[in-house]
């Protein structure tokens, strides 16, 4: 329908909403298949056609069924389900029928079956992991899954078609643009924004609606509005579900802030991996375009925005905002050393407001549904939602959006079923690469800004990585300085030379030869690149270090004084030995890659130390588990779960 | 911009109060009263660039409640009623830190040796690098090479891997401006070998002064800063002395 779509007006824009809602009225069935991050590798995309060529060849049947395609009837691509873990997802409306790990050869039975004879696939429904039974769940609104979760940011992602703007005015999109054009003053937006208590969703946390109202406030012509999709953390894939499963929304947020700050330019930096992102995006402008919401004289109201996209620079540090604004100047994404803020010596030296997608994102739905809805929703100084990727040791891994002050535990537990295998939980890191590690005990703190920040992690932009017992901290800790070191842009000492110097004293640990110095020199050397490096990369950097020794203080002695690695990972600081249950089958000594196993049949196998590269292959073949990991002259393999989880 | 020179503001460094002119930076004012910050990656002729942090100093204002901030002086612009603190254990504690790892870079560089030593640290506590070179990464040879329009150094990869090199030997025109402005000695040159100049592994003729014959420069500088300057070419082919003494004979026509 939307083709050739133009809007004279807002009035004009209002009663084609009408009209499309009213046709969707006769809509009785459709069919949403997942192309969101996780799903379109598995498949998503294929699964689709395959659906839709179905379709096609049933034309008929399902006219006999009252079901005609494209108005009674409708199968459509969309971005993320959030449940990933279950990808390739299918699912059904009105009646919320979920299908799991679909198979491009399901689709035929699919439309055969479901669609034409309301027939359940069994073999495609979703089996809950919180009981250990596994019950099979019909609908997605039974998973508790999504039964936990409240909707804001990624109220339309899995629900629309990116590609078609029918169905984001269907959802009411564009509506709060209109409200913000017709009825509010660009200050009551921006007084709307301050009221809702909207923070920064891209790692500082600042207020949304001060940031507006400083660059508001300096005298110059010109305003810049840029949205930051650079999401840069490994792991994290909100920005990117969003973007490419629901650029209208996206593009809604940046007008309304366009109209509030009258800003006639803007951007999104778009992390340089995210092609699709880029394309709907870009497809959208385009449509926006010709539609009238884009370019000059937006619904006839005088209003002019233009907005571009720009391919980001393809470093983390790019998305930091003094580097992502020298990149989009054309020059090298490096941070730059400044007192002076950029809403007001930003892009050009002009002032500039720079948003998270996320950010922009709870614009629309804040003028919309007002700024007393959003502030309801969780604790006064951190209101509204944030979206996670819950990624790491958990059952559900993927995208879900919690009401701000839900507990650690609640979503690890609750949304995210758990820990794999059941296994004991160790530690969750929130905040990306430079977050902090947070134990056991903390699991019960509610997940908001200030909260996470005093114990020692961050909100970040909303990367969850969760941990099992069989992680090393130390290991873990290293881990995320290499990311680090990897990424820093190398300008300032404390951040370039700390970096190096950490990551020597970590490795140092690691192999057994650490001293309690050691431990001394790690803090004395986190504080100066907290406090004197030079942006933000570098003074978060010693989080993940600072946090671990804090919260796992006894891990870092054990490796210490008694060279051990209590979750035997420490390749130097472990052996394998195999133990006088051995049933002598060969297997083990049949796969190890050094031959360094040795015994006959029906005999007990020996690992010549000497000869070992401790690869772990035996421990992970053997299958009555005999081979141990040793470290500090203890048993260290956690086979048994002795410990339940909390 | 041009800065109004009337503008002042109070600021109190070190207990002293001064006058200092707004728009300079914390460094500056200091500087000009005699108070001394260390500094590595400054240059009066440069932007400030805040990469070595060497000279953090601490600062508050009456109203912060006793509350102290650490910040980099050559950036920070002074401010009304400023309290700086250059010498505080904190400002020591992270200076100290820095000089120990940039000694644990360039163990063998005399500058941050010495430096390192003023503030106590005479062997460095961390991993010292491998076949360490002196460069510290202030980037004031590729800033300068960039101020004068040659362009031609840069800096490459990033992280602890950063490193300073000629990426297109063809734009270096052997002016030196980046081997004699280094903070710490790292960049090589040879001259009058062969009556030759060498830096960046390429070699360049140099030009003499018909009259003096003291060496002025290579070819490719000469012909770079006339082009850029917009001034006749010979006008560089004179040494300062001899252009000096130019001077002083037309003034003397012109005077009597
Ligand atoms: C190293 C580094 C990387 C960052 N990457 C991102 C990013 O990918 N996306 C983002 O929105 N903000 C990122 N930020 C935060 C931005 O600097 C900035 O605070 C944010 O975009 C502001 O938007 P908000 O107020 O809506 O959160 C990064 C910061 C740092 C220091
Ligand atoms: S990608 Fe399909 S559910 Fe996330
Ligand atoms: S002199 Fe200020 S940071 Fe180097």
């Amino acid at each position: 329908m939307s083709a050739a779509l133009s809007f004279k007006n807002p009035e004009a824009l209002l009663a084609y909403a009408e009209k499309v809602k009213k046709y969707r009225q006769q809509r009785t069935m459709e069919i949403r298949v997942c192309a969101g991050p996780g799903c379109i590798a598995r498949g998503g995309r294929e699964i689709f056609s395959a659906i839709k060529a179905t379709i096609e060849k049933n034309k008929k049947e399902l006219k006999k069924k009252n079901l005609e395609v494209g108005v009674k009837f409708e199968a459509k691509c969309t971005g993320c389900h959030g449940l990933c873990e279950a990808g390739p997802v299918v699912t059904f409306e009105p009646s919320k029928l979920f299908y799991s790990k679909v198979k491009i050869k399901d689709a035929e039975e699919i439309v055969e079956k479901t669609v034409l004879n309301d027939e359940i696939i069994k073999r495609l429904l979703f089996k809950s992991c919180d009981s250990r039974g596994g019950d099979l769940i019909k609908k997605y609104t039974d998973i508790r899954f999504y039964a936990l979760q409240t909707k804001v940011a990624l109220r339309n992602v899995g629900v629309v078609d990116p590609s078609n703007l029918d169905d984001f005015i269907a959802e009411d999109g564009f509506k709060a643009f209109v409200k913000a054009l017709t009825e509010m003053s660009p200050d009551d937006v921006i007084e709307e924004i301050e009221k809702s208590g909207l923070r920064g969703r891209g790692g500082a946390g600042f207020s949304t609606g001060k940031k507006w109202r400083s660059a508001k406030r300096v005298k110059q012509d010109r305003v810049w509005i840029i949205c930051n999709g650079d999401e840069g953390d490994p792991g994290a894939f909100m920005d990117r579900a969003i973007m490419e499963g629901d650029p209208y929304s996206v593009i809604e947020g940046l007008l309304i802030g366009a109209y509030a700050l009258g800003a006639t330019d803007g951007f999104i930096y778009v992390r340089h991996e995210y092609p699709l992102a880029v394309k709907h995006l870009q497809m959208a402008i385009n449509t926006l375009e010709k539609a009238g919401l884009l370019g000059k004289n937006i619904l006839g109201t005088g209003m002019t925005f233009n907005l571009k996209i720009s391919r980001g620079g393809g470093a983390f540090v790019c998305g930091e905002s003094s580097a992502l604004m020298r990149s989009l100047e054309g020059k090298v994404g490096e941070p730059r050393a400044k007192y002076i803020r950029s809403v007001e010596k930003g892009l050009l030296d002009q002032p500039t407001v720079l948003n998270n997608v996320e950010t922009f994102t709870c614009v629309p739905a804040i003028i919309d549904k007002g700024s007393s809805w959003f502030a309801s929703i969780g604790p006064k100084s951190s209101t509204g939602t944030k979206a996670f990727s819950l990624v790491g040791k958990v059952k559900n891994t993927g995208l879900v959006e919690v009401p701000m002050g839900r507990t650690l535990r609640e979503i690890i537990f609750d949304i995210g079923g758990g820990i794999i295998d059941d296994r004991p939980f160790k530690a969750v890191q929130t905040g990306g690469p430079s977050g902090g590690c947070l134990p056991v005990d903390k699991l019960d703190l509610p997940v908001d800004f200030d909260t996470l920040s005093r114990a020692g992690a961050m909100m970040g932009s909303g990367g969850m990585i969760v941990m099992d017992d069989r992680t090393c901290m130390v290991d873990i800790a290293d881990y995320f300085i290499r990311f680090l070191i990897g990424e820093s842009c190398g300008k300032c000492v404390p951040c370039r030379e700390g970096l190096r110097q950490v990551h020597e004293l970590l490795d140092r640990i690691i192999r057994g030869d650490g001293e309690l110095d050691d431990l001394k020199k790690i803090d004395r050397l986190c504080h100066t690149m907290e406090v004197a490096s030079l942006c933000a990369l570098g003074k978060s950097a010693p989080y993940p270090v600072t946090s671990t020794i804090k919260y796992f203080r006894d891990e870092y002695m054990a490796h210490i004084e008694e060279k051990k690695c209590p979750a035997g990972v420490c390749k130097s600081l472990v052996k394998y030995d195999i133990n006088k249950d051995c049933i002598g089958c060969l297997i083990c000594k049949k796969q190890c890659p050094v031959d360094a196993i040795s015994g006959e049949n029906k005999k007990l196998h020996v690992i010549d130390q000497d000869k070992c590269i401790v690869c772990g292959i035996c421990y992970e073949v053997c299958p009555v588990d005999t081979v141990d990991i040793i470290s500090g002259g203890e048993i260290v393999n956690r086979r048994e779960l002795e410990v339940v989880n909390p | 911009m041009p800065k109004d020179r009337s503008e002042k503001v109070r600021v109190t460094i070190d207990g002293r109060s001064i006058d200092a002119e707004k728009g300079k930076s914390i460094l500056e004012v200091a500087r000009e009263c005699g108070i001394e910050i260390p500094s590595l990656c400054y240059h009066p002729g440069l932007e400030s660039f805040g990469a070595c942090r060497l000279c953090v100093v601490e600062i508050t204002k009456p109203g912060w409640e006793g509350w102290k901030k650490l910040v980099t002086s050559c950036l920070y612009p002074v401010e009304e009623e400023l309290i700086i603190d250059t010498r505080s254990e904190e400002v020591r504690e992270n200076r100290s830190v820095v000089l120990d790892l940039l000694l644990a870079r360039v163990p063998e560089s005399d500058v941050i040796r010495q430096l390192a030593a003023e503030y106590g640290i005479h062997d460095t506590s961390y991993t010292k690098r491998e076949d360490a070179d002196t460069c510290i990464m202030c980037t004031i040879c590729v800033r300068v090479c960039d101020a004068i329009g040659a362009n031609a150094i840069a800096t490459l990869s990033r992280g602890p891997d950063k490193y300073v090199d000629v990426p297109d030997k063809d734009a270096c025109i052997g002016c030196l401006a980046c081997a004699l402005s280094c903070p710490t000695n790292a960049i090589p040159f040879e001259e009058f070998v062969n009556g030759k100049r060498k830096i960046w592994g390429r070699e360049f003729d140099l030009v003499y002064d018909e009259i003096s014959h003291e060496p002025i420069g290579t070819p490719e500088q000469i012909d770079h800063f006339a082009e850029k300057s917009g001034l006749p070419k010979e006008y560089f082919l004179k040494s300062d002395k001899v252009r000096k003494k130019e001077t002083a004979v037309t003034f003397a026509r012109v005077q009597f």
